[in-house]
């Protein structure tokens, strides 16, 4: 008997008639206390904000699609959800798990600090834009301007990137296995070494997908905009 | 004819050809601080009609005229009480020290007013001394978190500012030392240059959500401000209401930077002045004045600066340039353990002397107020540099009460434009009241015959 595993509470909310105030409230506020662990989100229909601003060991799973600014801000919560996201999703995550089953709008895990957001499908304009140490594994392709100024952290994208990849890219490593229409200024592919090979091994299974590592790309940044200076002909 | 001849010409005057010069030497345009230099119609071109036969004045030492200012009341269930109608202004760690961001903490809670993080995240310093803390939430987003969100006084979502409306910050590298650099994600020693829009999200549409997003995550306690720098004010404004804000702070074009290209500085945006009017007409249009506060920020000085500003149809402004001048900057000394220490060397070195130095954007500030360098900052005491604060906002506020006193105002959020003319024609336009002498209020009633 000592050694069984107390069985997880469970709580469930339904945007069809609960409110989305209730929601984040509860999980804000009350949950913890409650000792309720896992949380199911039934319909969401859409709503913004989804279980954003989390700050507890919680593990919350939205069954539906859900708007912008899903699992905003979160902090050690992992947050499922099943079905797509709208813009923003996961973002300025400072640590935890988001995992969108489906596909993923505009701004996917933008300025993200940590943790792990992985989405299944493909996402949108600008995954990444700012990311600030998390790193975000893609099942499948990205769109334009994705990584922009991208600081720190790093992508894997098991599909295609679209144009302007890593504009402006700080300290930020992008791992890419299709194709990539172009680059962003100052981005540029490098060799990928045996330490890259191991941590796309990492982000892969954590994702748990189980491509090759050899098959992926490095992008990160040549640094020549580092620094302001006359004959780099640069537009600050 | 004799002699040399020294036609100055009005277009290629000596300033403009320096201007070409150096650009042909450099290859690059100019960086600097604070805020614009040329002169523009404002607050200095307002005067006052105070009590008379008309209107019956209070008594200036004895009566008394409140000034406490709330900001936040549309939906913030935790509104912003304050004891004075003036705020520090957003300046980030980074563009200024750690010992400053702690003056200013220390100051403002002293005389019961809020300061502002900025750019970079806030510091310890700040929030430990500051009773009323405002977080910015910028494009860069560096050193945004949910922790110092939930910690945060109000959240101001900065679309722009005035010294450069539509362009992003900039700190060179000299002063991204290693904690700036950690606090903003940032290689050590680069040249930091903020990104212009949002990350996550790209029109009014959208900052309706983001603003519901802060409120979830704040669980609607907190004041949303939104920030912008004067250009379009009159549709900003009403798209930042119709977006959800509590607060809207308009920082016209005097206001200052830590580093901007010059241009940007002289060139873009629109003076205090004529924001503030655009930015009350469109509260008004609204129907939104005392629902939705209205801070105006941009070169405010003085206890006049802000009573006008109050007239006008503000809340309460914000002030930043000010502060540091209050601190030291541009001053021929600074303080070290009660002694005034020459700083005009420090200045020569610059290329530049007290009273003209506006090189916050190299680090090297002579009384350690815009700097990261470990020596330098320590010429700034934070105690001495509270004081000073402290007493410059008791000032101001003394004559800001003064001025309503004898306008006839019990409260100096009563005064209003009627108590108001222009000394100039310009001035009259761009704020909405009459000339001076006249009833004539350029492009709202007809011209004097």
């Amino acid at each position: 008997m000592a050694n069984l595993k107390p069985v997880p509470s469970t709580r469930e909310f339904d945007l069809a008639s609960d409110t989305l105030r209730d929601l984040n409230l509860y999980l804000h506020r009350h949950a913890v206390a409650d000792g309720v662990s896992q949380i199911r989100v039934r319909n969401p229909d859409g709503a913004h904000s989804v279980a954003c601003g989390l700050n507890a060991d919680l593990d919350v799973h939205v069954h539906g699609h859900v708007g912008y600014y899903a699992a905003g801000m979160n902090s050690q919560a992992s947050v499922t959800i099943h079905g797509n996201a709208g813009p923003g999703a996961a973002e300025n995550m400072m640590s935890g798990r988001v995992h969108v089953k489906g596909f993923a709008s505009t701004a996917a895990g933008a300025s993200a600090h940590g943790g792990l957001l992985v989405i299944d499908g493909d996402a949108s304009l600008r995954c990444g834009i700012s990311l600030k140490g998390a790193d975000i594994v893609v099942g499948g392709s990205v769109g334009s301007f994705s990584a922009f100024m991208a600081q720190a952290g790093r992508i894997v994208i098991c599909g295609d990137a679209g144009d302007a990849l890593g504009d402006s890219l700080y300290e930020a490593v992008i791992y890419v296995r299709g194709e990539v229409r172009s680059l962003g200024a100052d981005a540029r592919f490098e060799p990928m070494t045996d330490k890259d090979r191991a941590a796309v091994k990492g982000l892969l299974s954590a994702a748990g997908l189980g491509h090759e590592p050899g098959e992926f790309k490095r992008v990160a940044s040549a640094k020549s905009l580092y620094h302001w200076h006359a004959d780099a002909n640069q537009e600050y | 004819m004799s002699g040399i001849q020294r036609e100055e010409s009005a277009g290629f005057d000596r300033q403009t050809i320096d201007y070409i010069q150096r650009a042909a030497a450099s290859g690059l345009y100019e960086i600097r601080g604070l805020g614009a230099k040329r002169r523009v119609p404002g607050f200095d071109d307002l005067l006052f009609l105070a009590a008379s036969l008309s209107r019956y004045p209070l008594e200036g030492y004895r009566e008394r005229c409140a000034t406490k200012t709330v900001l936040g009341t549309r939906f913030a269930s935790r509104p912003v009480e304050l004891a004075i109608p003036i705020t520090v202004a957003g300046m980030s760690f980074g563009a200024l020290s750690a010992r400053v961001k702690d003056a200013l903490g220390r100051a403002a809670t002293e005389v019961g007013t809020s300061t502002t993080t900025g750019d970079g995240g806030m510091t310890s310093e700040e929030r430990t001394s500051s009773k009323t803390l405002i977080y910015q939430c910028l494009p860069s987003r560096y050193g945004f978190n949910p922790d110092d969100v939930r910690r945060a006084d109000a959240i101001e979502i900065v679309i722009g500012q005035g010294a450069k409306p539509g362009g992003g910050g900039m700190l060179l590298g000299q002063k991204v030392n290693p904690r700036v650099a950690r606090m903003r994600t940032l290689p050590e020693g680069v040249d930091q240059r903020s990104a212009s829009r949002h990350p996550d999200w790209t029109g009014p549409d959208d900052l309706v959500i983001k603003i519901k997003e802060l409120r979830e995550i704040t669980d609607w306690e907190k004041p949303i401000y939104v920030k912008v720098g004067a250009t379009r004010v009159f549709n900003d404004v009403k798209l930042a209401v119709h977006a959800g804000a509590d607060v809207v702070v308009v920082d016209g074009m005097q206001g200052g930077t830590a580093a901007t290209q010059t241009v940007f500085i002289e060139h873009v945006g629109i003076p205090t002045l004529a924001a503030l009017r655009q930015a009350v007409d469109a509260l008004d249009d609204l129907n939104m004045r005392g629902t939705v506060q209205l801070v105006i920020s941009g070169g405010i000085r003085s206890g006049a600066d802000v009573a006008k500003a109050l007239a006008m149809g503000a809340d309460a402004v914000a002030i930043g340039q000010g502060v540091l001048v209050a601190l030291g900057c541009n001053s021929d000394t600074y303080v070290q353990g009660g002694q005034h220490l020459p700083a005009a060397e420090d200045y020569a070195r610059l290329g530049t002397a007290p009273g003209f130095c506006h090189h916050c954007h190299t680090g090297k500030c002579p009384v350690g107020i815009t700097t990261q360098d470990p020596a330098l900052e320590l010429r700034l005491e934070p105690a001495v540099g509270a004081k000073r604060l402290r007493n410059y906002l008791k000032t101001v506020n003394m004559e800001l009460t003064t001025i309503a006193r004898a306008c006839g105002k019990q409260d100096v959020h009563h005064l209003e434009k009627e108590d108001l003319v222009a000394l100039t024609v310009e001035a009259a336009a761009m704020a909405g009241v009459p000339l001076a002498g006249t009833s004539w209020i350029p492009g709202r009633t007809s011209a004097p015959p």
